[in-house]
């Protein structure tokens, strides 16, 4: 980073809060990066209870990543908007976010309550810990997303939106798609190959 | 910022999606080509980087964005794998 540049933006919130956002982000791929290197230590340790390919379901779960991945689409087309002001688009682009957002947490549930009918819960074997742990994790991450689309969305109804609120869509809005390449990684190396 | 380049349109980001899609029907497929056998986990792992580098770089406006954003995530990123292999190696080598 040049010296210019640095001395440019020292003193800018918005930036300082990006490079925040930045850093935590950086800071949540060692926790995921923790989480997913359990689950592949002990994916095979499944004791008498189900192995992955007796319950993965693909077809559902790609219908799941499809959401997740369609929900980055309409984040960014309502960071796209609250940048050219139009505050009308910006919230319906929010509230549509956390609809698909709450879907694939919908789908999420009805997975683990399959899961328990086929026998595999979270004390089953180490198997069932380690996935459940990294996807509860993962689904705890999506729901805080949902909530802070949510509250950015009631926000700017009120009188309350400041000029610089752009940044704050666009700050959740990285949170969002961080949540989404975490899926893009338990997608193929959870789901798709371990069938 | 004189590195930064201009954002997307939203036209754009419609076509980033519409290749994210794409990607991932066609890692779904591949997981039921039979032939494939060996070759399913490399194209896999593949298909995933190039999904995670679009997110990442058109939606995360990274491309676009000053680079000393780009240097702090790529810590993280560069770190996990680090840290992956060495949470494997200490439990799955060392402590068996």
């Amino acid at each position: 980073m040049s010296v210019a540049l640095h001395e440019e933006h020292a003193h800018d919130p918005a930036h300082i809060r990006k490079v925040a956002m930045w850093v935590f982000l950086g800071s949540e791929c060692l926790l995921f990066g923790t989480l997913i290197s359990t689950f592949l230590l002990y994916r095979t340790r499944t004791g008498s209870g189900p192995t992955a390919a007796d319950v993965f379901d693909i077809p559902f779960t790609s219908v799941s990543s499809f959401i997740l991945l369609m929900s980055s689409l309409t984040m960014v087309l309502a960071h796209h908007s609250s940048v050219r002001k139009d505050y009308r688009q910006m919230r319906l682009w929010l509230v549509a976010t956390a609809l698909l957002g709450v879907t694939f947490l919908a789908g999420q549930v009805f997975e683990f309550t399959e899961f328990v009918h086929e026998g595999l819960t979270v004390t089953t074997s180490p198997f069932g810990s380690s996935f459940f742990v990294l996807t509860s994790f993962h689904g705890a991450h999506v729901a805080v997303g949902v909530l802070m689309l949510l509250v950015t969305a009631l926000m700017s109804f009120t009188g309350k939106w400041r000029p610089d609120a752009g940044m704050d869509v666009e700050l959740v809005g990285l949170y969002w798609h961080f949540v989404d390449i975490v899926w893009i990684v338990i997608f193929t190396v959870v789901y798709l190959l371990q069938v | 910022m004189a590195q930064q380049r201009p954002h997307p349109r939203p036209r754009d980001y419609w076509v980033v999606a519409l290749i994210l899609a794409v990607i991932t029907a066609a890692e779904v497929s591949v997981t039921y080509i039979d032939f494939l056998d060996a070759a399913v986990a490399p194209m896999l792992l593949v298909m995933a980087a190039a999904k995670f580098a679009i997110v990442v770089g058109w939606f995360m406006h990274l491309r676009f964005d000053a680079p000393m954003y780009r240097r702090l995530f790529l810590i993280g990123v560069i770190a996990a794998p680090i840290l992956f292999a060495a949470v494997l190696f200490s439990f799955g080598v060392l402590i068996g």
